[in-house]
């Protein structure tokens, strides 16, 4: 398979450097075929062509060695510029094929396919990428013409050297890993395991639900949050394709696409799962007679006891102990009187941590966001003066299960008369985050919607620029605006508490439409906090080996045409963890997620490229130093013949081995040594 | 624009423009360059890409091979630290870059002229400024002037495969490696 080209089995090096050139049609070694390349430039319209000379650089790739035809087309990836390659396979007998148009990443695989077509392997295939390299980087047109010749000369170089090869097929684990239970990690479980896939939906909080269970009413149909996701959280409690674990971590992913290895940790709750009903009586039973503790679900507003329900309506409906809060576990000496009111015996203090490996094919990143931290922006007065809020705190208190059943009213318990909106807290602002998080100028919106109808208090929002793309949106905030709701351009500036003035703050802002600075009144101030990567993204994208871009979100392989996927295949992304997105996104592009994962696993096998190494048995003088150095353990010693072998299943194609080998005995395909010092010595022979 | 005939002949700086080999690896520094030119990020135009599918595939002689044909300098582009696809590959890179930068001084080849950079996926903005740069400085130093023929240096290149020898490859190589 490797060889039937016949190259012949001489050391690739000593190829290297005997300066063999090859001329016109001549062959390349004795008893081998002519060498006869076709060289396709695309102008991919202007993309290139703009730039880059196309007709020159096709003028220049005609006169190389080998080369028998050369031609330029206006879109090589087209049906009629992929059927012209086929055409000349046929036609002119070509036997290599080169294709200068855009990244490999992008039509690698096309024009494989057309080399295919044309009835050679599709190997036999060098891709130059003169758009993403080139034309798109460089703006003079003669030294991106000069640079565009050198790569396609490098190509031709190349791919005289290339060999049939055929890819590797490996069989795909059906079960896939879902990471996150927001809204995005719920909507791709459900939709795999409705598909028949087995689903390990791990999340680390108590509850699954994230972000969305806390929220009232959603944007722009104000149709309340928990009726629309509690049915999917509890649809996921009681799929039998779903395996569901709280409080799980995952703490190591080894592997690769179709077969990875995911450890994942349970930390104890105390209490036992399987056991527990929600009755809840053990928290009525507490020594604790009232709520001592911070509420998460509440954030910060309300209190709570050391053991608890994560929120109303949790999935699973399971209660918890805090065990840094609890006397049992802090003194031992508690009269244990939650035991004691447990009927059904669910509640242990001896848990322990427990870790677990799953097998599956492939993962989806559901890990979501977290709220700016409005301390950051301390000219806003939050944390300091008791009336500023967080939009996520106006959520509580305006959601009916929330800390004041729904009463929108101020720490001392009196309802405000004014409110202010602060838009883009965290966000559109050099000194934090630069993006714009996408989903507070909706917010804000229903907030002043929310908070007019149930206090009819004035209701004043500060923005930037109000941004309403989306399906309804700007005809809610036109609604909005028509409810009477104060809309103020301009940045607020400070925020000051009136000495007297029972806690009224005084908002200082520059009104740019009415081209005058104001002194806004009010009793209470909501930060619209923006969304940003998790405090832990840079450690979870380790853990996965994805991306994250600049901004600290994880990245896409492609932000238009793999937006769900990432740079390791097998991995997908869903929702915020790739970027600030409102709920009908999340959902989408978690069902996107699950397309994809679907469309992998359900063909049960991968294909892979073919670029493994392999030892030239009779080169190898058995010294060993590859050995440590594969990470896959894919090299092993051959004791009897003393030479090293490579398990090709295992190998994963780095080519460490290959650049250690003393040797030279190690081939990695479609790298060969011969095959680089080629295309290193075609970008540097001078036209 | 471009008058250099050989590598050793004498150069009038103002119309030289450096040449530069770029050793990237498929899943950093590729996508970062993907990336470049995807966000119309303009770079010098010296640099010319190869890939490979990791930084720990680059082979000193490579790197003297470049050299030998008349590169001005080498770029080897990886995935940072911690991130490399094939778990550490980057570091093994590493190791064959500081050897083999020690073995280019001594053949008086301007340390300037070999550089590693980790540019990970997301870091086109780094990739373009270590572009510049490098196109800079290699212009300010002018073109290589090796102090033995071209074609001999084709030889010097042993000093590459030197790295890999077995002698030496211990210190390439992870520590458990049995010297024969």
């Amino acid at each position: 398979m490797l060889r039937e080209d016949g190259f012949g089995s001489g050391s690739t090096r000593d190829r290297a450097v005997d300066g063999a050139t090859v001329n016109g049609d001549a062959p390349l070694t004795n008893g081998n075929p002519p060498i006869r390349i076709g060289v396709y430039v695309c102008h991919c319209g202007t993309n290139i062509a703009r730039t880059v000379d196309v007709e020159q650089v096709t003028e220049k790739a005609g006169e190389l060695p080998n080369v028998t035809v050369a031609r330029d087309y206006k879109y090589m990836c087209s049906d009629p510029g992929q059927e012209m390659i086929k055409e000349d396979i046929e036609e002119l007998g070509l036997n290599r094929i080169v294709v200068a148009s855009c990244s490999p990443n992008l039509h690698e695989e096309t024009f494989r396919g057309a080399t295919a077509a044309g009835g050679l392997n599709p190997f036999f295939f060098q891709m130059v990428n003169i758009r993403e390299h080139a034309s798109w980087v460089h703006e003079d047109r003669e030294s991106a013409t000069e640079k565009a010749i050198d790569l396609v000369r490098a190509a031709v170089q190349r791919v005289r050297h290339h060999r049939a090869l055929e890819t590797r097929r490996v069989p795909i684990r059906p079960e896939v890993l879902v990471v996150g239970g927001g809204i995005a990690g719920i909507t791709a479980a459900l939709t795999l395991a409705h598909a028949g896939k087995h689903v390990y939906l791990v999340e680390r909080e108590a509850s699954i639900g994230g972000h969305m269970a806390q929220f009232d009413k959603t944007f722009p149909t104000l149709d309340c949050a928990a009726c629309i996701l509690t049915p999917k959280m509890t649809q996921v409690k009681a799929h039998p394709n779903i395996t569901l674990m709280t409080m799980t971590d995952v703490v190591k992913v080894e592997g690769f696409v179709g077969s990875y290895e995911v450890t994942v940790k349970h930390r104890p709750r105390y209490i036992d799962v399987s056991l527990c009903v929600g009755c809840q009586q053990c928290i009525d039973a507490c020594v604790y007679k009232r709520g001592k503790f911070e509420d998460e679900f509440d954030v910060g507003l309300s209190k709570r006891k050391p053991i608890y329900l994560p929120n109303a309506q949790a999935v699973p409906q399971v209660v918890l102990i805090d065990p840094e809060q609890c006397i049992q576990f802090s003194s031992g000496k508690c009269k244990q009187t939650c035991l004691e009111a447990c009927d059904r015996d669910a509640i242990l203090f001896d848990q322990e941590e427990r870790v677990e490996t799953l097998e599956v094919g492939a993962i989806i990143m559901a890990t979501g966001f977290q709220t700016f931290d409005a301390r950051r922006s301390p000219h806003y007065g939050y944390g300091i003066y008791p009336n500023v809020y967080t939009a996520l705190e106006v959520e509580r208190l305006v959601n009916a299960s929330g800390p004041t059943g729904g009463e929108v009213v101020l720490r001392d318990g009196e309802k405000p008369t004014s409110v202010g909106i602060v838009h883009c807290v965290g966000s559109r602002d050099q000194k934090t985050n630069p993006w714009c998080s996408k989903v507070c100028c909706m917010y804000s919106l229903k907030l002043a919607h929310l908070i007019k109808e149930k206090t009819d208090a004035e209701v004043y929002n500060f923005y930037i620029d109000i941004r309403t793309p989306g399906k309804g949106f700007e005809e809610f905030y036109q609604r909005v605006a028509a409810e009477g709701t104060h809309l103020i351009r301009g940045k607020v500036a400070s925020v000051y508490q009136q000495a007297d003035g029972d806690g009224e703050l005084l908002v200082d802002v520059e009104d740019t439409l009415a081209g005058m600075v104001r002194r806004i009144p009010v009793d209470m101030l909501i930060l619209a906090v923006g969304l940003e990567p998790r405090a832990d993204a840079e450690e979870v994208r380790r853990t996965f080996n994805i991306t994250c871009s600049g901004d600290g979100w994880f990245m896409e392989r492609h932000p238009k045409l793999a937006p769900v996927e990432t740079f390791t295949d097998g991995v997908y992304l869903a929702g915020c963890c790739q970027g600030p997105k409102d709920i009908p996104e999340t959902v989408a592009q978690a069902g996107a997620a699950a397309g994809q994962a679907l469309a992998l696993i359900d063909r049960a096998y991968i294909e892979l490229e073919p670029n493994t190494a392999h030892v030239i048995a009779e080169d190898c003088s058995g010294c060993k130093t590859c050995i440590p150095l594969c990470p896959y353990q894919a090299i092993l010693h051959d004791d009897a013949e003393n030479r090293a072998e490579i398990n090709e299943v295992l190998c994963k194609g780095c080519g460490v081995c290959v650049a250690a080998c003393p040797s030279g005995s190690i081939v990695q395909n479609l790298f060969e040594d011969m095959e680089i010092y080629e295309e290193i010595e075609g970008v540097l022979a001078y036209a | 624009m471009r008058e250099k005939a050989d590598n050793t002949g004498p150069t009038s700086h103002e119309e030289f423009e450096p040449r530069i080999v770029a050793l990237f690896c498929n899943w950093c520094t590729y996508m970062a360059a993907d990336l470049a030119g995807t966000s119309r990020m303009g770079y010098a135009p010296n640099v010319r890409v190869v890939r490979v599918m990791c930084s720990g595939r680059i082979d000193p002689q490579f790197i003297m091979h470049a050299f030998a044909r008349g590169a001005d300098g080498v770029l080897i582009g990886g995935c940072h630290p911690g991130d490399c696809h094939y778990q550490e590959g980057n570091y093994k890179a590493l190791r064959r870059f500081r050897l083999l930068r020690r073995v280019i001084e001594s053949l008086g080849i301007e340390r300037e002229r070999l550089r590693l950079e980790w540019i990970s996926a997301s870091e086109a903005d780094r990739l373009r400024r270590v572009a510049d740069e490098m196109a800079a400085d290699i212009r300010a130093l002018g073109p290589l002037q090796l102090s033995i023929p071209a074609e001999d240096f084709a030889s010097a290149e042993g000093a590459g495969a030197e790295l890999t020898s077995p002698r030496i490859a211990w210190q390439t190589a992870a520590k458990e490696v049995a010297i024969p």
